[in-house]
């Protein structure tokens, strides 16, 4: 039951073959044979879950139909969501309860969602692996002596491991479709400014975007529907007609004209992932796309553009951090210092260094020559896809350059950063990009083939085109569905 | 400009002041090599000719995004007052900011 997609849960939910409120239970039984070796949770909300089906169940036996009704759903714990506790992962926030609903969880819960638990991810969604959890460890279902992927990590597991039908992520420079790729899943940052944020603990405002988590691209349109669209308790929000995506979703990709890029050359990666995505790109052809070269002279310049722009903005963001209003405070004699002890003792290593890097590209002197600099870098990269986009509908590349690496293996904090190589351009661009399952290969020092996934990425506010392109390559591959219950399953069943 | 600026690297320990954190020697030690690293790395982009590119705050231009002014509910006192490390009745009770050195 808990590998049924979410299209399939609100289909039967809705025909009233199972309620909503078996449907819970079915995913918090799953939870609880798995979770503990997965450890995507940080923490599960029985209660709201059990009151939001009793609703879901009633309203269906009044005739009503819900898009969502009965699904599972987890929400990265940087995500509020009343009465519950909110921790980013971190231990600044202590013991913090929501006082309100983000929009987009309210969005999902008004179509028939079911809230199971609030989901661990790197601290302040500042990391790649989810290893950067002040509170929790996440393992990947495929492998459990491997990272998730982050810092949607939590999410991503939990999809993986069928603990819930949908999953919200949030994606600043690749965090949905990083861990999307690692645990063989789909994930989808649309468009910045498509949906709203309030509610979303925010890390770089400029950048960060809440998104979908699920087991198929039909899923990812259908959340994406529900929750697109202006907010008035957002104004970075986007005033501007959402075009539906479900029930335009494409079965070939004749007529479409896929990009290439030539500054990501398959030639750099390891044979066999090399291998996974020349294959993908024969399967785009086979489908009956055209294949086009497009180049993005400056993507190179994306890490070095990001690692400015994104810890500038977190610096200024988590000054909220003072120990005054709510949250971990220790105390000193005057303010000052309580400030001062405070943000030392709540953030992880992770955090203060962006906070750091961040204050120094903003500080006196530094200003121009870093932040303003990054900023100008970044209207270059932008230009440079809006000039790709003249000759094609869409990117395709790879998620990542490997499959989901052993814990503790990017000690080095820049060799982490280089993770987001091929996420983080179209994150600075803005654009609508997610990550479809693409096939397996066998990472070096492993025993078995892991996931890998498959970038799309299309011009701002192309998401009906985009997710159109991945629904057609994934039915055409179905690479998820060949295997599509991680060694999980069979782990915690011996 | 910053006191006491290394070559080639942060003044840590400043920067550190500036964020309101209060960095241990060996951290700022840490930070610092670190640090110096990812600086190397963004160092990259003085390559770039950006002299008369125009820079890019956000990607999707908006402008004077207002509402109406009216008077819409706010948050509950007393929800959000249950959230503070410490208070005193409907106040939040914080550390002595007067007199602070600045």
């Amino acid at each position: 039951m808990a590998e049924r997609t979410a299209t399939e849960i609100a289909r039967a939910v809705n025909a009233r073959e199972v309620s909503a409120a078996e449907m819970a239970e079915a995913a918090f039984a799953r939870i609880a044979e798995r979770d503990g070796a997965v450890g995507a949770f940080l923490s599960l909300t029985h209660d709201l879950a059990r009151a939001a089906a009793a609703r879901v169940d009633a309203a269906v036996r009044e005739g009503r139909h819900l898009p969502l009704a009965g699904v599972p759903l987890a929400v990265k714990d940087n995500m509020c969501v009343t009465g519950t506790v909110t921790t980013c992962a971190s231990k600044i926030l202590g013991n913090w309860v929501a006082p309100y609903t983000s929009t987009a969880v309210g969005r999902l819960l008004d179509a028939g969602a079911i809230p199971v638990g609030k989901t661990n991810l790197d601290e302040f969604a500042m990391g790649s692996s989810c290893e950067n959890s002040a509170l929790q460890k996440t393992a990947n279902p495929w492998d459990l002596g491997r990272v998730p992927g982050g810092s949607s990590g939590g999410s991503v597991a939990a999809v993986a491991a069928g603990e819930a039908a949908l999953a919200l992520g949030s994606d600043t420079g690749g965090s949905i479709r990083e861990p999307a790729a690692f645990c063989n899943v789909v994930g989808f940052k649309p468009t910045y400014g498509r949906i709203s944020r309030y509610g979303l603990i925010a890390f770089a405002s400029s950048l960060d975007q809440i998104g979908p988590i699920s087991q198929s691209v039909e899923d990812a349109a259908l959340a994406y529907d529900l929750m697109a669209g202006k907010d008035p308790l957002d104004a970075t929000t986007v005033d501007r007609e959402v075009e539906a995506t479900v029930g335009h979703l494409r079965e070939d990709l004749r007529g479409v004209r896929v990009g290439i890029v030539k500054e990501f050359a398959l030639d750099k990666l390891d044979p066999e992932v090399r291998a996974v995505y020349e294959k993908a790109y024969d399967d785009l052809r086979a489908l009956g796309a055209e294949l086009v070269d497009v180049e993005l002279p400056t993507a190179d310049y994306g890490i070095a553009t990001y690692y400015l722009i994104a810890p500038a903005e977190c610096s200024s963001n988590l000054a909220r951090f003072d120990g005054m209003r709510y949250g971990l405070r220790v105390e000193k004699a005057d303010v000052g210092a309580t400030y001062e002890a405070t943000r030392e003792a709540g953030f992880g290593d992770e955090v203060k260094r962006r906070i750091l890097i961040g204050t120094y590209a903003l500080s006196s002197g530094y200003y121009d020559a870093y932040y303003v600099r990054a900023q100008k870098a970044r209207t270059l990269i932008a230009a440079d896809f809006a000039r790709a986009f003249e000759k094609c509908d869409a990117i395709a590349c790879p998620a990542a350059a490997s499959p989901a690496f052993e814990f503790n293996a990017k000690a080095d904090p820049v060799s982490m950063y280089l993770m987001d190589y091929y996420t983080i351009p179209m994150s600075l661009a803005g654009l609508p990009s997610l990550s479809v399952p693409c096939g397996y290969a066998t990472p070096a020092g492993g025993s078995s083939p892991l996931p890998l996934g498959l970038e799309l990425s299309a011009p701002l506010f192309a998401e009906r085109p985009l997710l159109g392109i991945a629904h057609a390559y994934e039915r055409g591959t179905a690479h998820a569905r060949k295997r599509q219950i991680p060694p999980i399953a069979a782990a915690v069943a011996s | 400009m910053p006191s006491g600026e290394k070559a080639g690297g942060i003044d840590v320990a400043y920067v550190a002041k500036l964020a309101r954190l209060a960095l241990t020697p060996a951290e700022v030690e840490k930070f610092g090599a670190q640090l110096g690293a990812l600086l190397e790395h963004v160092d990259a982009l003085s390559a770039l000719p950006v002299a008369d590119v125009a820079a890019t705050a956000q990607v999707i231009a908006q402008a004077n995004v207002a509402r109406d002014d009216v008077a819409t509910p706010s948050l509950d006192r007393e929800t959000v007052l249950q959230q503070a490390p410490r208070r005193e009745g409907p106040y939040f009770r914080v550390p002595r900011i007067i007199g602070e050195e600045a």
